[in-house]
């Protein structure tokens, strides 16, 4: 069922929001038409009655107090940003002003 | 003195033996690494190496030091570093400066080892052969025409070329360990959950695991006591008493049961890595443990599941990559435009690939077909160790098929590519430790031995590996 064709990875690329050239998409497309062609042996394999495994630790949820701390300063979090207005991460604007 | 020691423990003496100075090995580290051919590093830190260096010598003076007090290591540039640039091996990480330390890196400082810099790697620790950089291949140090393994090429480079003692690494799904074969050094990948994750480069959060490399066991267990226990930052490590990871070093494989998996003994395996293998195997026999012969039989099913899990986990992981907080931001003509050419821009081929392999993979209508079935059969992975880790001690199985391949030979044939690790990712899978060790060579190029434990059972793997290591003597360091 797997082998892809260019429309569901042109698809799938802007559902992870990457843009792809076409010769990118032409090559993704071949290229992992082969690793899912790979990884459909999976449906041979008889998991009827098998639990899924999504963590191997023995543990649900670690709890600790609630205590609040110092956060990292600000000068450090925007330390890194392309874009900054005052206290904000800015961006480009995605609501228009009526 | 002109060159490194090869061990932590020859480290320490001469530091002890006022031989030396941290401050003296610090600068002959620096000095290899600077002068290192293999494209290994991404930075060398002297400042901060330098200023770490006469802070141990303080210590070191003071006495009652720790064992790694003084010793220059080399840290994955996938691990953050508090004001040192940490890139990942990506574009899209261009500039980035952590405001914080990995809690790895924080037990290091502590322990007063020495950081020398930050060694390159694939591109979010996606590949096995430190091709998929984006600062360039590396290359090596056996035969600079051939990969180092992956993805944490640079830092087994580092230290197989004598230019750190030892070095972190992270293993997702053989990251270390088969780098480590292919560059003839030591390397581990603990239990899941030994070792903290906070800080570290997020890649497949229920199979990534960070570890050292070292050109002996000794070393290896050194850095591991320092590294593991628990961190409140990290939910999946757990509070353990501690234990001497170097208590039974000397202890010997007699008695032990040693469990040889039947499956992992493939065609397509290289004849000079089965025969170096076999050899260690009756060799191990000689020194008394039992071979048992095990099975394994959904082994083959691991690359299928890996290859599910892993990009599925990645997609979700690197999603965080979008051009607001930190790194690139390639604007475009609206926000959701400035996220895709970012992306676009940012990522490498082989990022790009399995993102789109993983979103995929977790699209409304598929997520049954793949992800779900991948988590049934890993159930069945798991099971299976489960089961032969109540009848054998340790497993014992190459570490990889094949010898260290030619500089751009599998680039274009990632399924190729991936077959690189299909005798370690099984140890992800099921959140085992596994340790690489040097055995021997076939034309010339290093082979691996891995020995797999059941969880938290790092001692009897230490004590096994060490076994081995004084049966098969030291590996020369490479030039």
């Amino acid at each position: 069922m797997s082998t892809l064709d260019r429309s569901v990875v042109e698809k799938v690329a802007g559902l992870a929001r990457i843009e792809l050239t076409d010769e990118e998409i032409e090559r993704f497309t071949a290229q992992l038409s082969v690793v899912l062609d790979a990884v459909d042996r999976l449906r041979s394999v008889d998991t009827s009655a098998i639990p899924p495994t999504a963590s191997v630790l023995p543990v649900d949820n670690v709890m600790r107090e609630d205590v609040v701390r110092p956060s990292l300063p600000l000068e450090e979090v925007f330390r890194n940003a392309p874009g900054r207005d005052g206290d904000y991460f800015r961006v480009q604007t995605v609501l228009e002003q009526r | 003195m002109n060159a490194l020691p090869r061990t932590g423990r020859e480290a320490a003496e001469l530091l002890r033996a006022r031989e030396t100075s941290a401050s003296e090995l610090t600068d002959l580290a620096i000095e290899r690494a600077r002068a290192d051919t293999h494209n290994a590093w991404l930075l060398v830190s002297d400042d901060h190496a330098r200023a770490q260096a006469r802070a141990a010598d303080l210590r070191l003076r003071a006495g009652d030091a720790p064992p790694l007090c003084g010793v220059p290591w080399a840290c994955k540039d996938i691990i953050g570093t508090k004001g040192i640039e940490t890139t990942a091996g990506s574009r899209i990480l261009d500039g980035y400066i952590p405001s914080y330390s990995a809690t790895v890196v924080r037990r290091l400082d502590a322990a007063g080892a020495v950081m020398i810099g930050k060694t390159n790697l694939d591109e979010f620790a996606m590949g096995s052969s430190s091709e998929n950089s984006a600062f360039g291949p590396v290359k090596n140090p056996h035969d600079a025409t051939r990969v180092p393994g992956g993805s944490s090429g640079g830092s087994a480079v580092a230290v197989a070329a004598g230019q750190a003692v030892f070095s972190l690494g992270t293993d997702t799904g053989g990251s270390i360990r088969q780098p480590a074969a292919l560059c003839g050094v030591v390397g581990v990948k603990p239990t899941y959950g030994r070792v903290s994750r906070y800080g570290v480069v997020a890649f497949a959060s229920s199979l990534d695991q960070v570890g050292p490399f070292a050109n002996d066991v000794e070393t290896a267990a050194i850095v591991c006591e320092a590294l593991f226990g628990v961190d409140e930052n990290d939910a999946t490590t757990m509070a353990l008493p501690a234990e001497s990871l170097r208590e039974g070093l000397s202890d010997g494989v007699k008695g032990l049961r040693l469990g040889v998996p039947r499956e992992y003994f493939i065609e397509g395996m290289e004849p000079g890595v089965e025969r170096a293998v076999r050899a260690a195997l009756a060799a191990l026999e000689r020194e008394g443990a039992e071979l048992v012969d095990v099975s394994l039989p959904s082994t083959d099913h691991g690359l299928a599941v890996y290859y599910i899990i892993q990009p599925a986990e990645a997609s979700a992981n690197l999603a965080r990559y979008d051009g607001v907080r930190y790194g690139l931001r390639v604007a475009g003509s609206d926000l959701a435009d400035t996220y895709r050419r970012t992306r676009g821009e940012g990522f490498g081929p082989e990022v790009k690939r399995r993102l789109i392999l993983g979103t995929y993979a977790l699209s409304a209508g598929y997520y049954d077909a793949y992800y779900s079935k991948a988590q049934k059969v890993r159930t069945l992975i798991k099971r299976e160790f489960d089961e032969a880790f109540a009848k054998v001690d340790a497993l014992v199985t190459p570490t990889s098929p094949s010898v260290a391949f030619a500089i751009g030979a599998k680039v274009n044939d990632p399924l190729t590519m991936y077959l690189n690790d299909a005798f370690t990712l099984p140890v992800n899978i099921a959140g085992l430790p596994g340790i690489s060790v040097p055995c021997g060579t076939s034309d010339g190029l290093p082979v691996g031995l891995q020995f797999i434990a059941g969880s938290y059972r790092e001692a009897t793997l230490f004590r096994v590996a060490a076994a081995y290591e004084r049966i098969a003597g030291p590996m020369e360091v490479a030039a």
